[in-house]
């Protein structure tokens, strides 16, 4: 695989139908509403197994304005990760544009280096930013405390929980120091009690050191829980069927009844789109 | 560890080493066999106190070769494997020779060695590389090529160059991989000393362990060939270990995944 094959500037506008042409689009950070992430009529297909192409993305349009917290839900295998790898410049698409600030990713598996401290793990963006280790120790150790992470600081991560390995990535993907986070179905993995308690974490992390965020999940609870905004895709090729505003009250329970009728909404655009 | 456990730990070897020359011993006894093809062990044994003084002179020489010589097939290798692993057009040109490179006779090339470099110490390690450095680069390009793509996508993402993916993630995760390729050279690197010395000329009073083994063959000094011979067999796992021991230090998390803290 050649990750590292065409450069990858400060811009991360991809537009597949003038490579050439690389607007200059800065991210937005001031709240003035325009769009921090805007994907126009992207498709994106890759070569299947049998090598047929397969269209994981056809003709998808998102936005998330700055601060936003956007959740895409959708059934398992409609292109979500395509699409994340998409808005983080991982890959191109083959149709349509995408405008965002440089995206940091935060995939489903932690992929913490077990050769390395939590800290230093949380700190492995400023490494690679070459800022001192001192230093980079000390402004992840900053974000440890304030994050409720401290005495964690210098175990392994096989000495972690799952739930405390994702924090841990979460972190991570702070300290990139990135204003678009995307979040590829980040508590998947978790069981469900711990997938609560990271839910109520990574809403109050997100209350001290906001930024845009790009979530894709198969768990409508969980959107509707942490988004500003849903976006319902439907199954493979994926494109959005529906948008949920949720504009609720944070902290959100799972049980208000607010939250369970907008379950019970997507639910339904989910059941729709896969009608199709 | 407690002395109790160090003791529990080391008694099933003690136990198989005990029954091993007990059953050689009887063996010979029988009279199954001229001594001067087989000296029992109690021959040996006494060969080996009254040769310690000549033995422990010819040690010298092979344990330079062998600890010279495979840190030179561990860089050489892992360098190796690394270039490979970076450059695709690298292994197709390099692999197949370096396969082929281990079916090499060194009794055909040691002449050549030899006026090359002399009768020091250069022409041995030359084959001591050669004949250890292969494994070291097969574990490497493994281990250099086990990193989870997602890995690599995500350092991508940190904006991390190809150089610090190398870095932070290749490098440490090949490390395990290239030890165990180590281990591998380390075990053949005495018997890759016993060629190098056999097949390359040697000047001086002590020319090491494997010249003494064939000098003795050939004067039908067999118990102290044998003894010789321990002598290397005990060489090699005082070798082997002592890298286990460097592994825990250079890769602990490879142990301490597997829980085995120590």
């Amino acid at each position: 695989m050649n990750l590292w094959g065409n450069a990858r500037e400060g811009s991360n506008v991809q537009t597949g139908l003038q490579p050439s042409r690389r607007a200059q689009t800065r991210p937005q950070t001031d709240g003035s509403g325009a769009p921090a992430v805007l994907v126009r009529r992207v498709s994106r297909a890759y070569g299947g197994r049998d090598g047929a192409p397969v269209q994981a993305l056809a003709d998808i349009s998102l936005h998330a304005a700055a601060g936003e917290l956007l959740a895409v839900v959708g059934p398992s295998g409609c292109g979500k990760t395509t699409l994340l790898e998409l808005i983080c410049g991982l890959q191109r698409p083959d149709h349509g544009s995408i405008e965002c600030a440089p995206a940091a990713l935060m995939p489903q598996r932690d992929l913490l280096l077990p050769w390395l401290s939590a800290l230093d793990n949380a700190a492995l963006a400023l490494r690679i930013a070459r800022v001192p280790r001192a230093r980079a120790r000390e402004r992840a150790g900053a974000l440890f405390a304030e994050l409720g992470l401290e005495g964690f600081e210098l175990a392994r991560p096989y000495e972690l929980s799952g739930g405390m390995r994702q924090r841990v990535a979460f972190v991570r993907t702070l300290l990139s120091g990135k204003q678009l986070l995307c979040l590829d179905e980040p508590f998947g993995a978790l069981d469900a009690i711990t997938r609560v308690e990271m839910h109520t974490w990574l809403a109050s992390a997100l209350g001290r050191e906001p930024r845009t965020v790009v979530l894709v999940t198969h768990d409508v609870e969980e959107a509707i829980v942490l988004a500003d905004r849903v976006a319902v895709c439907s199954p493979r090729p994926g494109r959005v069927v529906a948008e949920l505003e949720v504009g609720l009250e944070r902290p959100r329970r799972r049980t208000d009844p607010e939250v369970v009728a907008l379950r019970e909404r997507a639910l339904i655009a989910l059941a729709r789109g896969s009608a199709r | 560890m407690t002395m109790r456990d160090r003791i529990v730990n080391a008694l099933p070897a003690v136990v198989l080493v005990v029954v091993a020359l007990g059953a050689w011993e009887a063996y010979v006894d029988a009279g199954s066999v001229n001594t001067f093809v087989l000296p029992a062990p109690h021959e040996v044994g006494v060969a080996l106190w009254n040769n310690a003084g000549l033995l422990s002179a010819n040690l010298a020489p092979t344990a330079e070769e062998v600890g010279v010589g495979i840190l030179l097939a561990l860089l050489c290798g892992f360098a190796l494997g690394v270039l490979i692993h970076l450059f695709a057009p690298l292994r197709r040109a390099v692999y197949p020779l370096a396969v082929g490179s281990q079916a090499i006779p060194v009794a055909l090339i040691g002449v050549l060695l030899v006026f090359w470099w002399g009768f020091g110490v250069l022409p041995k390690l030359f084959v001591i590389v050669l004949i250890c450095f292969f494994p070291v680069v097969v574990t490497t390009v493994d281990g250099l090529a086990s990193v989870d793509p997602e890995q690599l996508k995500l350092l991508r993402t940190l904006d991390a160059s190809r150089w610090q993916a190398f870095r932070f993630a290749e490098l440490p995760a090949a490390l395990p991989a290239a030890i165990s390729g180590a281990r591998i050279a380390l075990a053949v690197a005495v018997i890759g000393a016993y060629i190098a010395e056999t097949s390359t000329a040697t000047s001086g009073p002590y020319p090491g362990l494997g010249r003494e083994i064939d000098a003795d063959i050939n004067a039908l000094q067999t118990s102290r060939a044998y003894a010789a011979a321990v002598v290397l067999f005990v060489f090699a796992i005082a070798c082997f270990y002592t890298l286990a021991l460097l592994e825990r230090r250079l890769a602990p998390w490879a142990h301490r995944s597997r829980g085995d803290i120590r």
